[in-house]
């Protein structure tokens, strides 16, 4: 989403919004001298030059190519209105990919999500029904261990899953080694029926881990008093994890949702490793993959922008419908901290 | 934030207290008062089951990590042959092929230069810009602010295609200065939001007691606040070196020199352009070299990586 692409404090920090902290110490009025005036060029006017000139403003620019038959390397450049968009609705094959992505944004989040919770519960709060509320015994181990695939390269994590996905590769020797035969030189990114399956599982063991980190230090926020009070009122193990663990961290689980369907939105990286011609059928291709194409392959500008314009627009609806449903299942007023 | 911050520390040591009450636990049971009774035999089915869970999805992490390890050294044939085979010699022939035939040791020298200045510029230049923001009111600033938001929201994917036109215009496409602008003015957003709570939660008194020393207000940043920023510019260069060596689209699209290729790319156009004629050896030994320097790090440092984790989500 940003360049720092994988990069889910971002969307953290954005949902943090401006915090209403203390009064900037800035009120008073201030001489302009030149200490003071130097110092605001550098400080503000500096980065936000660099900001403006290589973020703003292209995406201003592709809010406008996206009105023109732009091919980019001629200067003629007509306004067509809407013609592109109109095109992007009739074209079955950006159809498809909108699609994928749809199915990706609402898979890739629950799946991660529902595993990374239930990890980090084992983790903290799955110890014994006695004592003191505690984890189980080693579990920095297992926190350390799952954190792994969040840093390696999203590049490098689809070339080795491409890898053990071959029909040579590590899962079917794996198979074959369980006794199941049949999938033998299997193709599993080759094959319509399994390449999206085994797409998402990549996705989501790249990212498991990090949410798994992400949620231990939520439960950890909640205060041991609360656990406490539901177990002596009888709580289960179950009923605790859903009824006192995830409405108090429920916030951290919206955050979550939303930067991993921003991701999923995307999932350029992923895609363009594990199957760069968009798969069996276009089984596995995304908007991003065909955007790509369309501007860098066939040269058509202004219809690659319309493409950027309708994914932002998706990525856009997406955080609403997150926070709306949020919202809607009383996200403030079941919050027990702030 | 501080306050925030307070809790943190205090579950942690909490923990600690726990964790050396477990230790104690043998002796401990002696004691009448103690009223730690033993796991029931439900407990430790629990445990059992909470465990192998785990374990398998920890084995589902490491294997495949293994796995590549393993094959790396192993010869093209060999791969084909058995995923299980040990390589017949252990030597680190894919390695030096990897490293200078397929240019990866020149790809990591180019990834190395534009993280590192993007790092240190964003990195200072976001600094002063959250510090503006969070410090100073003037006209604008909130407008400045949803600006930041904004590019936070957007996907880089918006903005791809009049980039390259404006990296075009002044020169600049196809190389690494122009890749290590854009580095910086995409993750400039996100650092400014970082700090930009940060440099609010610092108290006002020490900005006023410099002020009133004497110190303008170059001298008050660099010298006062910028010290006591350290904790937080620590979290967000973590992120931004992870966010800019994994970088992908943007050295895609807009460097596409082949000789100013940084790793992700090297390493996406190395799997997918020789096709069948990969040498598949040096591919995984290719694979390993990537992965190491960045894993042995995080080893290294995991304990602050973990504690930059839960720092952005208290807030």
């Amino acid at each position: 989403m940003t360049a720092a692409g994988a990069d889910p404090g971002a969307a953290i920090a954005a949902t943090l919004g401006p915090s209403g902290g203390r009064k900037a110490a800035g009120g008073r009025r201030r001489k302009l001298t030149f200490d003071y005036v130097s110092f605001m060029v550098v400080f503000l006017g500096l980065p936000l030059a660099i900001f403006l000139i290589f973020v703003i403003w292209p995406f201003l620019q592709a809010v406008f190519y996206s009105l023109t038959d732009w091919s980019g390397f001629t200067p003629d450049m007509n306004l067509i209105g809407v013609e592109n968009y109109i095109r992007l609705l009739n074209d079955d094959i950006f159809m498809k990919a909108l699609g994928n992505n749809v199915l990706l944004a609402i898979v890739v989040p629950l799946v991660t999500i529902v595993l990374a919770l239930a990890l980090a519960t084992l983790v903290t709060v799955g110890g014994p029904s006695h004592g003191p509320i505690r984890g189980l015994r080693n579990s920095s181990f297992y926190r350390v261990v799952s954190f792994f695939p969040y840093v390696i390269p999203a590049i490098v994590i689809g070339i080795l899953w491409s890898q053990i996905y071959n029909p040579a590769g590590l899962l079917n020797g794996l198979l074959g080694l369980i006794g199941l035969d049949m999938f033998d030189s299997f193709a599993w990114l080759g094959d319509e029926r399994t390449a999206m399956g085994a797409t998402i599982f990549v996705i989501v063991w790249s990212f498991v881990g990090f949410y798994m980190v992400l949620f231990v230090a939520a439960i950890k926020g909640v205060p041991a008093e609360t656990y406490e009070a539901a177990r002596i009122d009888g709580a289960g193990r179950m009923r605790t994890a859903l009824s006192i663990t995830i409405p108090l961290i429920r916030d951290n689980i919206q955050t979550a949702y939303i930067y991993l369907g921003i991701m999923a939105l995307d999932a350029f990286v992923y895609m363009q490793a594990l199957n760069p011609g968009g798969g069996p059928n276009n089984s596995t291709l995304v908007m991003s993959q065909q955007l790509f194409r369309t501007a860098f392959n066939k040269g058509e500008f202004g219809q690659a922008s319309a493409m950027g314009v309708v994914l932002a627009i998706v990525t856009l609806i997406f955080a609403a419908i997150v926070f709306t449903v949020n919202r809607v299942t009383g996200g403030r007023e079941e919050k027990g901290r702030s | 934030m501080t306050t925030e911050a307070i809790t943190t520390r205090g579950a942690n040591r909490h923990d600690r207290k726990q964790q050396a009450h477990e230790h104690k636990s043998p002796s401990s049971s002696k004691r009448t008062f103690d009223r730690k009774p033993v796991n029931t035999p439900g407990d430790k089915a629990v445990g059992a089951l909470s465990h192998t869970a785990l374990v398998i999805w920890s084995l589902i992490v490491i294997l495949p990590l293994l796995w590549t390890l393993m094959t790396s050294f192993k010869t093209t044939k060999e791969i084909f042959a058995s995923p299980f085979s040990l390589p017949a010699s252990w030597n680190f022939n894919n390695y030096v092929s990897a490293w200078t035939q397929e240019g990866i040791g020149n790809y990591f020298l180019n990834t190395v230069i534009v993280v590192g200045f993007a790092l240190v510029i964003v990195m200072v230049l976001g600094a002063m810009c959250a510090y503006v923001l969070a410090r100073y009111k003037f006209f604008g600033s909130r407008a400045i602010y949803y600006l930041m938001l904004a590019g936070l929201t957007f996907p880089v994917f918006l903005a791809i295609v009049p980039l390259f036109f404006v990296l075009r215009n002044i020169g600049l496409l196809n190389t690494l200065p122009g890749l290590i602008l854009t580095y910086v003015a995409f993750a400039l957003p996100f650092t400014v939001f970082f700090l930009y709570s940060f440099f609010k939660g610092l108290p006002d008194e020490i900005a006023e007691a410099a002020a009133i020393d004497g110190a303008g207000e170059w001298r008050t940043f660099f010298q006062v606040m910028l010290p006591m920023a350290k904790p937080g510019m620590a979290s967000v260069a973590i992120f931004n070196f992870l966010g800019l060596w994994n970088q992908f689209l943007l050295p895609v699209a807009l460097n596409t020199n082949k000789s100013n290729y940084v790793l992700s790319q090297g390493m996406a156009s190395f799997a997918s352009s020789a096709g069948y004629a990969v040498d598949f050896g040096a591919l995984f030994a290719a694979v390993v070299i990537t992965i190491v320097p960045v894993l042995v790090a995080y080893v290294i440092f995991q304990r602050q990586l973990q504690g930059s984790v839960s720092q952005g989500t208290m807030k």
